[in-house]
C-alpha cells in the first residue's frame, strides 16, 4: 500500500509540531523517520496511524483519503516503544485480539484465530510461548509479540514508534536485523521512527531526516550520508567539519587566499563550507588548499583525528589522518576536502 | 529515547485522540451522573447537618452548644484525642523505623498485624476491652479489688480510641520511609551524628509532611469514633460522653437542634481535615506515601 | 542498640549500621501486644472457653443468624453499588476535566473524615418520610429510613471512598498506549473499555469491593440511626453484640463477635490472595 502525506500541518494547543509536511512512501518500502527529540517524527507517525488528526492537509492510503477514516477503519499496524501489550492476556490472546474484536462475518472462528496467532508466533520466532503473560517475557520478546499482534490484522501499513528504544544495545542489533528479514519476507509497507542514525541508515530503504517539524531530506543511506543537503543533516548524520569562507569569482576563499575549490554557481559573499573529516585529500605543498597547525590529536580506532587551527582566525576543524601520518603537535598539515558543500552563512 | 519535548506539548487530557476517549455527549452524561450521585450521597448529608443545626436560629444553636453536658463532651473528646493521638504517633514512628530501616524475619507479618484494627468492627474493638476489664471480664475481679476503674471511665475510652486509630500514622510512614531508603541516615552517621541526631535532623524532616498527614487522619478518627467508644463508655452524661455519643443521646431525646449543633462541630472538623488533607496532597504529594485514604 | 554478630546461616535480621533496631522493634511489639493482641486473644479465649456445643447453639440462634445475614447481605449489596458508582466516580475524576474537579475529588474522602454518628443522623433526617429525599421517594413507594434499604444507603456512603481510592491510582497509571494499541487493532471504544481497561482494573476493583464490604459488615454508627433496628428485619450484627452486652449476655456477644472476626479475616485473606495473584501474573 502506497502512502502519501500531503501538506500536513499539526498543532498542539496552537504550538506547531509539524509545518506543511509532504512525503510519498512507496508500496513495500521500509522507511525511517529520523530526527532529534522534538523534530516531529513521532507526531508524523501518529498522524499516519490516525492516532492524531492533522490540523491541515491530508493523508492518502493508495487513492483513499485516510484522514477521513477513524483509527479503527484505517487498518494500520502500530508498534509502540513500550510495547503496550495487554497485561491480562496471554501472548496468544494478545496476538489474536485484533481478529477477536471484529464483528459478524469479518471475525474468524476461534480456531482460526488461534491458528493465525500460532503462525505469527512462529514468524517472530517465539513458538511455544503462547501461554505466557507479557510480564513473563523479556523486553525483546515483548516487542516481537507486539509486532506479531500488529501484523495479525494484515495491516495496510506497519508503523513502529522507536521500536527498539527501550531495549539494550545487544538485543537492539539483533532485532534490527530480524525486522529487516521479516520485512523482506512479508513485504509490508513499513515506517519506523528512530533517533538512532545508525539504525536508520542500516535498516531503511529510505531515510526521512526531520528537524523542528520539517523534513530536511529524504533519500537512501548513501544520499543522506554522501550528499547532505543542509547544515542540519551534515551535523546530525555522521560527523562533519565546517569553516566560514567567502565566495568570489566562482572560487572559495579562506581569508585572503583561494583554497582550490570551484563554486561557479554559488552566490558571491560569505558562506560556510561543510565536509566530512574523512573525506579529504592530504597535500604536501600549499597552493590552493586549507592549511593549519595541529592543535590536538587523538586516536580513533583505525585512524587518527587531528584538530587543526586554521589561519589567524583561530578556527578549528577536525580531519582524519592515517595512523602513520607523521603529523605531530604544532606541525602544519595541508588538505583539501574531496566532497563538500557550501551553505549560506546562518 | 522518547520525544519528551513533543510529548510535553500534548496536554494529557484534551488532546487524547478521539480513539482513546469517549464522545462529548457520553462524557457529559457520565460526569453529570457522577456529580448527581455524589451530590445526593455526600453533599446533601453535609448540608443537612448545618441546616438542621441552625433550624431554630443562631441563638438556639449557640445555646445548645453552651449546655454544660455538651461542653463536658467537647472537653472529653479533646482529652481523649490529646492522649491517643500522641501515643499512636510515637508508635507509628517507632514501628516505621523498625520496619523501614531494617530487614528482619517476620516483617511482612508485622506489617499485616498493624493493619489489623482496620478490619475489625468498631463494636468488636470495644467488646474486647469489655471482656478484659468488665465485671465478668478476665481482669474484672482484680481491678475491682484494687479499686481501678477502666471500663465506663476515661481510660477505657482512651484504650478503645487507641485501638481503632492504631494504624493511621504507621501505615502512612512505613511506605514513605521505605521509599526514602537508608542513604541519608547512613550519611549522617558517617559524618559523626548519633542515632538520635540522625533521626532528629535527617529522618524527621524527611517525613514530616507524611507524618502530619497521618496525624491528621488519626485525629479525625479519634475525635469521631463512635462504635468502639459507645461499647466501653457507659454513656454517663457529663462524665463519659464524648461528642459523637452526645450526638446520639440528644438525637434520641428528640433534641434535633442540640444533636445537629454538636454534629456540626464534628462536621466542621471533618471539613477542616479534608481541606488540610487536600492541601497536603497538593503541595507535598510526592513526599506523602502513595497510600491515600483510609 | 543490638548489633547481631554476622554469622552464617539463619539470621533474624540483616546487619545494618543504623542504630535503634532493638529499641523501636521492642517498643512496637510491646505496644502492639498490649493494645491489639492481648485484647483480641481475650476474645478468642473467651469464645473457645464456651465449648463447641454452647458456641454452636449461640451461633445458630435465629436472631443471630438473621442479624449476620442482614449485615453481610446489606454490606454485599452496598459494596456492589459502590463498585459501579465508585469506578464511575474514579473514571470521571481521572479522565475528564470539569470545573470544581479538585473539590469533588476532595469530597470523596468525606465519609473517611465525617464521624459515623453524624453521617447516621444526617442520612436519617434526609431519608425520613418528611426529609428532603424521603419526601421525594415516598410517592414512588420507596421507604428508605427504618428499613434494610436505609442500611444499604448508609453503607454506600461509608464504603464509597474505599472503591474510589483503590481504583483511582491504578486508573491513573493505565498506559494510554495500551488503549491506542487496541484502537489500531480495530477495537471500538466500547470494546476497549470492556476488554482491555476493565480487565486491567479488575484486581483493584475486587480489592475495593472487599474493603468496602469488610467495612460495611462491621459498620455501626451510621447504620443504627437509619436502620430502625427491628429484630429479624433491620437489626445488624454489631448492634446485636451491643444489645447482648447490655443484657450482660457476654457469651452471646462473644460468639457473634468471633464469627464476624473469622469472616473478616477470611475476607482479608481473599484480598491478599487476589493482590498476590495479580502481581504475580501481570507484573
Amino acid at each position: 500500500m502506497e502512502v502519501r502525506v500531503v501538506n500536513v500541518r499539526k498543532e498542539f494547543e496552537r504550538f506547531p509540531a509539524l509545518h506543511d509536511v509532504s512525503l510519498d512512501i512507496k508500496s513495500g518500502e521500509l522507511i525511517a523517520l529520523l530526527g532529534p527529540s522534538g523534530s516531529g517524527k513521532t507526531t508524523l507517525l501518529r498522524l499516519i496511524a490516525g492516532l492524531e488528526r492533522p490540523t491541515k492537509g491530508a493523508i492518502f492510503f493508495g487513492e483513499e483519503d485516510a484522514s477521513q477514516k477513524s483509527i479503527q477503519e484505517r487498518n494500520v499496524g502500530f508498534v509502540f516503544q513500550h510495547y503496550a501489550l495487554f497485561r491480562h492476556m496471554t501472548v496468544a490472546d494478545n496476538i489474536g485480539f485484533g481478529l477477536k474484536v471484529r464483528h459478524g462475518a469479518a471475525r474468524p472462528s476461534s480456531q482460526e484465530i488461534r491458528r493465525r496467532a500460532l503462525e505469527l508466533l512462529d514468524l517472530v520466532q517465539l513458538s511455544g510461548l503462547e501461554k505466557r503473560y507479557p510480564a513473563q517475557l523479556s523486553g525483546g520478546q515483548r516487542q516481537r509479540v507486539a509486532l506479531a499482534r500488529a501484523m495479525a490484522i494484515e495491516p495496510k501499513v506497519l508503523l513502529l514508534d522507536e521500536p527498539f528504544g527501550a531495549l539494550d544495545a545487544q538485543v537492539r542489533r539483533e532485532l534490527r536485523r530480524w525486522l529487516r528479514e521479516i520485512h523482506d519476507r512479508t513485504g509490508h509497507t513499513t515506517v519506523f521512527v528512530t533517533h538512532d542514525q545508525e539504525e536508520a541508515l542500516e535498516l531503511a530503504d529510505r531515510v526521512v531526516v526531520m528537524s523542528q517539524g520539517r523534513i530536511e531530506q529524504v533519500g537512501t543511506a548513501d544520499d543522506i550520508y554522501d550528499t547532505p543537503n543542509s547544515p542540519f543533516v551534515y551535523s546530525f548524520i555522521g560527523e562533519s567539519s565546517s569553516l566560514p569562507v567567502k565566495v568570489e569569482n566562482g572560487e572559495v576563499w579562506i581569508a585572503d587566499r583561494p583554497i582550490g575549490l570551484e563554486a561557479p554557481h554559488a552566490p558571491p559573499g560569505e558562506a560556510v563550507l561543510y565536509f566530512r573529516p574523512h573525506d579529504v585529500d592530504l597535500l604536501d605543498g600549499c597552493s590552493g588548499c586549507i592549511a593549519g597547525t595541529v592543535a590536538a590529536s587523538r586516536r580513533v580506532a583505525g585512524t587518527r583525528r587531528v584538530e587543526l587551527e586554521i589561519g589567524g582566525e583561530r578556527q578549528r576543524v577536525e580531519i582524519e589522518l592515517p595512523v602513520d601520518h607523521p603529523a605531530a603537535q604544532k606541525s602544519r598539515v595541508a588538505f583539501r576536502p574531496r566532497r563538500w558543500k557550501l551553505f549560506p552563512k546562518a | 529515547m522518547a520525544d519528551p519535548e513533543i510529548k510535553s506539548y500534548e496536554p494529557h487530557h484534551e488532546s487524547r485522540s478521539a480513539a482513546v476517549t469517549e464522545s462529548r455527549p457520553v462524557r457529559i452524561t457520565l460526569t453529570t451522573v457522577t456529580l448527581v450521585f455524589l451530590g445526593i450521597f455526600l453533599l446533601l448529608p453535609l448540608i443537612i447537618v448545618f441546616k438542621e443545626a441552625f433550624a431554630k436560629g443562631v441563638g438556639a444553636y449557640f445555646q445548645s452548644l453552651g449546655d454544660a453536658d455538651t461542653r463536658s463532651a467537647i472537653r472529653l473528646t479533646l482529652l481523649v484525642a490529646a492522649i491517643s493521638v500522641p501515643l499512636n504517633l510515637v508508635f507509628g514512628l517507632s514501628a516505621a523505623w523498625a520496619i523501614a530501616k531494617f530487614e528482619f524475619k517476620g516483617k511482612a507479618f508485622l506489617t499485616t498485624l498493624i493493619d489489623l484494627p482496620f478490619s475489625v468492627s468498631p463494636v468488636i474493638s470495644g467488646l474486647v476491652y469489655v471482656l478484659l476489664f468488665g465485671a465478668q471480664g478476665l481482669l474484672g475481679e482484680w481491678l475491682k479489688a484494687h479499686g481501678i476503674q477502666i471500663l465506663f471511665a476515661v481510660p477505657g475510652i482512651v484504650l478503645a480510641t487507641v485501638f481503632v486509630t492504631f494504624p493511621f500514622v504507621a501505615r502512612e510512614l512505613i511506605p514513605l520511609m521505605q521509599e526514602q531508603g537508608n542513604g541519608d541516615e547512613e550519611a549522617a552517621l558517617s559524618l559523626g551524628a548519633s542515632g538520635w541526631q540522625a533521626f532528629w535532623y535527617v529522618t524527621l524532616p524527611n517525613v514530616k509532611w507524611g507524618l502530619l498527614y497521618g496525624v491528621l487522619l488519626c485525629n479525625a478518627r479519634a475525635m469521631g469514633e463512635f462504635g468502639a467508644v459507645s461499647v466501653v463508655s457507659g454513656h454517663i452524661r457529663g462524665l463519659t460522653n464524648t461528642m459523637p455519643l452526645h450526638v446520639e443521646i440528644l438525637y434520641n431525646e428528640y433534641n434535633a437542634v442540640g444533636a445537629f449543633a454538636v454534629a456540626s462541630l464534628l462536621a466542621g472538623l471533618a471539613l477542616v481535615t479534608l481541606v488540610l488533607k487536600t492541601l497536603l496532597e497538593m503541595r507535598y504529594g510526592a513526599e506523602i506515601a502513595a497510600t491515600r485514604g483510609h | 542498640m543490638t548489633t547481631a554478630p554476622a554469622h552464617a546461616g539463619w539470621r533474624f535480621r540483616q546487619p545494618s549500621v543504623i542504630p535503634g533496631f532493638g529499641l523501636t522493634l521492642g517498643f512496637s511489639l510491646a505496644y502492639l501486644t498490649l493494645i491489639i493482641l492481648i485484647p483480641l486473644s481475650g476474645l478468642i479465649w473467651r469464645s473457645a472457653a464456651l465449648g463447641w456445643t454452647d458456641f454452636w447453639a449461640l451461633a445458630t440462634d435465629r436472631r443471630t443468624l438473621k442479624a449476620l445475614e442482614i449485615s453481610f447481605g446489606t454490606a454485599f449489596i452496598a459494596a456492589a453499588v459502590n463498585v459501579v458508582f465508585g469506578t464511575l466516580v474514579a473514571w470521571v475524576l481521572v479522565r475528564y476535566r470539569f470545573p470544581g474537579r479538585r473539590v469533588v475529588d476532595a469530597m470523596v474522602d468525606l465519609p473517611f473524615a465525617l464521624p459515623t454518628a453524624v453521617a447516621g443522623i444526617a442520612l436519617t433526617t434526609l431519608y425520613a418520610p418528611t426529609g428532603w429525599l424521603g419526601k421525594l421517594l415516598m410517592p414512588l413507594g420507596l421507604k428508605v429510613a427504618y428499613t434494610p434499604l436505609g442500611i444499604i444507603v448508609a453503607l454506600v456512603f461509608i464504603g464509597l471512598p474505599f472503591v474510589v481510592r483503590t481504583v483511582q491510582p491504578i486508573m491513573e497509571e493505565l498506559d494510554k498506549e495500551v488503549e491506542e494499541a487496541a484502537a489500531t487493532l480495530g477495537a471500538s471504544r466500547f470494546q476497549i473499555i470492556t476488554r482491555v481497561l476493565l480487565p486491567s482494573l479488575a484486581p483493584a476493583i475486587i480489592t475495593g469491593f472487599s474493603l468496602a464490604f469488610a467495612r460495611g459488615v462491621g459498620e455501626y454508627g451510621s447504620v443504627i440511626f437509619i436502620a430502625g433496628n427491628l429484630p429479624y428485619k433491620s437489626e445488624i450484627a454489631p448492634l446485636l453484640i451491643v444489645i447482648r452486652l447490655e443484657e450482660y449476655n457476654y457469651p452471646a456477644a462473644t460468639a457473634i463477635a468471633a464469627i464476624m472476626l473469622a469472616l473478616s479475616f477470611a475476607m482479608l485473606l481473599v484480598i491478599n490472595l487476589v493482590q498476590t495473584w495479580s502481581r504475580k501474573r501481570y507484573g
